[in-house]
């Protein structure tokens, strides 16, 4: 399935002074779908951003917008009228809510009417017809970035911009709004791309990720791909070296789920709603090896599995295992011995519901 | 103007922004021998023959207030955040929309640019009586004609001129501080 890209960029070069900050060869974004970009602070996340989102002059290079070359003053004003951009800081006008959120609306002159719908719609969409006409001085943290999204939202763009969009927002009202921005990208299918540098945020939002260091793309593609096959340290550091399974959920009960991962079912803790996609992720500190099949043990997942392959790290081996699907296990030297691991030998493997780490895709 | 110093990147900017700020405490009674020079009856524009005329007393006035209100209109929209400028282009606007919804968002200390503007002009005499001349009952204003009833020695006049500008002064102030105020609260 070859899709024309909305977006696209070649040997696009940002400089600031004599210094190059930003230097992308090749960037390609797809219609629907969500791209991060992760990276260190100051690695040109941010920069990135607003030269796609045609706000940064560039100091060479292309930019095509729906397969148009943007260059000069009325295709970038295309470009602008067809994207959004959501900042770090929430920078709400010193109006009301509603006041807000249809300022991109009035920019475009747009009727009367026609903009209470959209405004009425997208403060439905982040959950804030209740402050309305409140204040935008006045709101929380939380609410003051909701309302922002929704103003970025009404003016229903082609391609939305998150930059950070979720620092320095406590953890339930971080959860809440990713929670919303999940369903609403889904519903509306409005392509996004988002500056993240969190793990589980990447994990849970975004479909493909570009790792970006010292204003270069450094790995991109499929997130659970790039997340399994980090390319440098850095990234490894980044993604962690957990497991990360694909799956659907096909029993929810209690607190515990049945996933199904590549036609097996692992047993997880937590509580989403049959039929949910999700993520788990396994830490390979939390999978045990053991020669048989255990008997009856407290792990509530055991499996057979092949090893692909085992490397020597300083005290322990990190083996690459398939059950079905692959997982990675650390064995200390002594037991390495005693099982006699080789390559292709047979194992059974266990873990617990409680160690998967289970998110929303 | 201010304004458009603030929002505008040129080459010499820093400059300009420096000689405005030396413009706000330029002593008026400087511009008011400029002026003079200037449209001395042998001056570049001694033609137009304004030395001694409200015209005269306009021009000088605006050339004291007009730094005054740049630099603090200036320092007001530079002290907006730095991104909101891109955050309302990114949501469509049109530059005279953007430079409207800055000016909006400003509005507070804008009106005090206004204030101060006004203050510095309505209380200045230096200018006034070089450029006007303080002709009865044509340039003759509330700060010259208290000057010379002072010097006069008439203090009950002076003083009763003093109070007069000073009410004046005041209620012009209090108008713009509702306004500003009002804004505020909402």
């Amino acid at each position: 399935m070859k899709k024309t890209p909305i977006l696209s960029a070649e040997n696009l070069i940002v400089k600031r002074g004599k210094v190059t900050v930003l230097d992308i060869d090749n960037l390609q974004i797809f219609p629907g779908r969500t791209l991060a970009f992760i990276g260190p602070n100051g690695a040109g996340k941010s920069t990135l951003l607003l030269a796609l989102a045609g706000l940064l002059p560039a100091t060479s290079g292309n930019l095509y917008f729906q397969s148009r070359k943007v260059n000069g003053f009325s295709a970038l004003a295309m470009l602008r009228r067809n994207a959004a951009v959501v900042f770090q800081e929430p920078l709400l006008l010193d109006m009301n809510v509603e006041k807000n959120v249809a300022v991109g609306l009035k920019f475009r002159n747009l009727s009367g009417s026609e903009i209470k719908q959209s405004v009425d719609e997208a403060l439905a969409y982040f959950a804030i017809e209740h402050l309305a006409k409140r204040a935008a001085k006045t709101l929380s943290g939380g609410e003051s970035k909701r309302v922002s999204l929704a103003r970025a939202f009404a003016i229903r763009p082609k391609i939305i911009f998150l930059d950070e969009a979720f620092n320095s927002l406590d953890p339930p009202t971080r959860e809440a709004i990713i929670d919303d921005l999940q369903n609403i990208l889904k519903e509306t299918k409005i392509t996004a791309v988002l500056a993240l540098h969190d793990r589980e945020e990447t994990l849970r939002l975004a479909q493909d990720v570009a790792v970006i260091s010292g204003g270069k793309i450094v790995q991109q593609g499929n997130t659970v791909h790039v997340f399994h096959q980090p390319i440098n340290e850095y990234i490894a550091n980044f993604v962690g070296t957990e497991v990360i399974l694909e799956g659907v959920v096909k029993k929810s009960k209690k607190g515990l789920m049945e996933v199904a991962v590549n036609g097996h079912l692992i047993e997880a803790a937590g509580d989403f709603k049959t039929g949910q996609k999700v993520c788990c992720c396994l830490r390979p500190e939390n999978i045990t090896v053991s020669e048989t099949m255990p008997g009856k043990i407290s792990a509530r997942n055991v499996f057979k599995g092949k090893v692909i392959k085992a490397v020597r790290q300083a005290y322990f081996y990190k083996i690459t295992l398939d059950c079905g699907f692959i997982l990675f296990a650390y064995v200390t030297l002594p037991s390495y011995e005693e099982l006699g691991i080789r390559e292709g030998s047979s194992l059974a493997v266990s873990f617990k519901a409680t160690s998967l780490h289970v998110i929303k895709r | 103007m201010g304004v458009a110093v603030a929002l505008n990147d040129f080459f010499g900017k820093r400059l300009v922004i420096s000689i405005i700020n030396t413009g706000m405490g330029l002593p008026p009674v400087v511009v008011g021998l400029f002026v003079t020079i200037m449209i001395w009856r042998s001056g570049p524009f001694g033609f137009l023959e304004i030395l001694y005329t409200p015209y005269a007393m306009i021009i000088a006035q605006a050339i004291i207030a007009t730094p005054i209100v740049m630099g603090i209109s200036l320092a007001a929209i530079q002290n907006l955040p730095p991104n909101l400028r891109l955050q309302i282009l990114s949501l469509g606007a049109s530059r005279l929309q953007m430079v409207w919804v800055l000016v909006k968002e400003s509005r507070l200390p804008l009106l005090a640019a206004v204030m101060a503007g006004f203050g510095g002009v309505i209380s200045e005499i230096g200018a006034s009586i070089m450029v006007g001349g303080n002709i009865k009952g044509y340039t003759r204003v509330l700060t010259t004609a208290t000057v010379m009833e002072t010097g006069k020695g008439n203090f009950d006049l002076a003083i009763a001129l003093g109070i007069i500008l000073l009410l004046l002064a005041f209620t012009i102030n209090f108008m713009l501080t509702q306004i500003q105020q009002r804004q505020r609260s909402r």
